[in-house]
């Protein structure tokens, strides 16, 4: 009898373990739908909207025009809403992402909800003035939301960024990108610091050591750099701009 | 006897300084975390004013189209013109009554302006006009706009009373005569935005 009890006891509390396990597993599930941390680029496409080629080129375009203007323009396609909340869900998005410039908060982003058929533009405070939410709505019944019907979502987008580009265009025209340059000046700083040092410890180790190789170094010598995952060299990534609910939702 | 003296003066002295500077350092972050607030209510009186701005424009229309909706657009008018004679202080955001009447009244905009787009409804000539679609869109905007700044400000809110109730915090507040901010109250009125389908 108590030989039993003590087997049970184990089992019970292993038992009980899996179901606080379970708990907290099914926690998210219940919660509302995740935002992925980061973007794939300029062009986030999970629900498969773009043919590859079309994506790259857009990705091309985005990255022009952030390099043209510095405001950043980004694209997200997505399955499902999930019974989300379509604009807090894209509230969460900007917030996550943070397109736009750090002061000049200059995001934009496109979003597409193929099963809920669903469109949201969501715009950084600084472009507020010039994408307006009448304007935002404007572009997804007038100019998106035709294509998506006819079922040519790749037209649509590409018709829609477009739009949106030269909305945008005319609000800071022509400034240069001061924040990314001035990380660049950085990390040119820092790489002469550390090779400085390489150049130093590598002198010390042959005076003390007498013979090369004790210290190899950590700078790859002979292996070149890798450049960033992906391949695509000055991929999107945030630079901190604010949103504040500006924009239009619509659907097809 | 003289140096013991010396060690009791020199801990007070001690005591005094280091007493000093927390106390300095917690004033300066009360100063900021409530800096914060302020500018986080200012955002919120701006978007509830860009509404305020828009409804006048939206009536004219509606009038243009559903003249004899005579009821429905009095009473946004009154929603509206209740919330411009209230007048609204600085000092709302110390102050967890003064922010439930502003509250109240700007619902009470929420909900007039609701039943505004349902009568709508029944005129699709001005469903179709551009000039309503646009400010249609405005509207929806704003409302969107309001529920982030109404949330920004009460994560600020909250950020600001949780520190100032920690310890040594409470007492410096209490002497330099900062007060708890008050919260916005999820009421499902002004919550959900006005539900207008394309």
């Amino acid at each position: 009898m108590k030989k039993r009890e003590q087997v049970a006891l184990p089992a019970r509390a292993a038992c009980s373990l899996f179901f606080i396990f379970a708990f907290f597993l099914a926690l998210p599930g219940l919660s509302a739908l995740e935002v992925p941390k980061r973007a794939d680029g300029y062009v986030t496409d999970r629900a498969g909207l773009l043919s590859s080629s079309a994506k790259a080129s857009l990705e091309a375009t985005l990255r022009a025009f952030e390099e043209k203007t510095s405001n950043q323009v980004v694209v997200a396609t997505f399955p499902s809403l999930e019974g989300d909340s379509l604009e807090d869900f894209s509230m969460r998005l900007a917030e996550a992402w943070k397109a736009g410039q750090k002061r000049r908060d200059n995001g934009v982003i496109f979003l597409i909800f193929k099963n809920d058929r669903k469109i949201r533009i969501e715009v950084g405070y600084g472009l507020e003035g010039v994408l307006t939410d009448a304007l935002s709505g404007q572009i997804i019944r007038e100019i998106v939301a035709p294509y998506f019907r006819k079922g040519d979502y790749s037209g649509g987008i590409v018709a829609g960024t477009d739009a949106i580009m030269k909305a945008t265009q005319g609000e800071f025209k022509g400034k240069p990108q001061k924040d990314q340059s001035r990380t660049a000046g950085k990390l040119v700083f820092l790489f002469g610091v550390f090779f400085l040092f390489h150049l130093w410890a590598r002198s010390n180790s042959k005076r003390i050591g007498g013979h090369r190789g004790r210290y190899v170094g950590f700078l790859p010598m002979g292996g070149g750099f890798r450049s960033r995952g992906g391949g695509s060299f000055g991929g999107f990534s945030g630079g901190g701009g604010g949103f504040g609910g500006g924009g239009a939702s619509g659907g097809w | 006897m003289k140096k013991t003296l010396l060690i009791v003066l020199g801990v007070i002295i001690l005591i005094v300084v280091f007493g000093a500077l927390v106390f300095g350092g917690v004033y300066n972050n009360l100063v900021t975390k409530e800096e914060g607030v302020t500018s986080a209510w200012a955002q919120v009186e701006n978007v509830y004013q860009r509404r305020l701005d828009l409804v006048p424009n939206l009536v004219a229309t509606v009038k243009g189209y559903a003249a004899h909706e005579k009821e429905t657009l009095q009473n946004v008018v009154n929603a509206r013109s209740k919330i411009t004679q209230m007048g609204i202080s600085p000092a709302v955001i110390n102050d967890p009554e003064q922010l439930a009447k502003f509250q109240e009244v700007q619902t009470g905009l929420t909900s007039a302006l609701s039943r505004l787009l349902v009568v709508v409804e029944k005129y699709p000539d001005l469903k179709a006009s551009q000039n309503f679609l646009a400010l249609q869109t405005q509207l929806e905007g704003t409302e969107n706009r309001i529920t982030v700044e109404r949330k920004r400000f009460n994560e600020m809110a909250q950020d600001f009373n949780a520190f100032r109730r920690r310890f040594p915090n409470v007492v410096v507040a209490g002497a330099m005569g900062f007060k708890n901010k008050a919260y916005f109250q999820a009421d499902q009125d002004a919550k959900t935005a006005p539900q207008v389908k394309f």
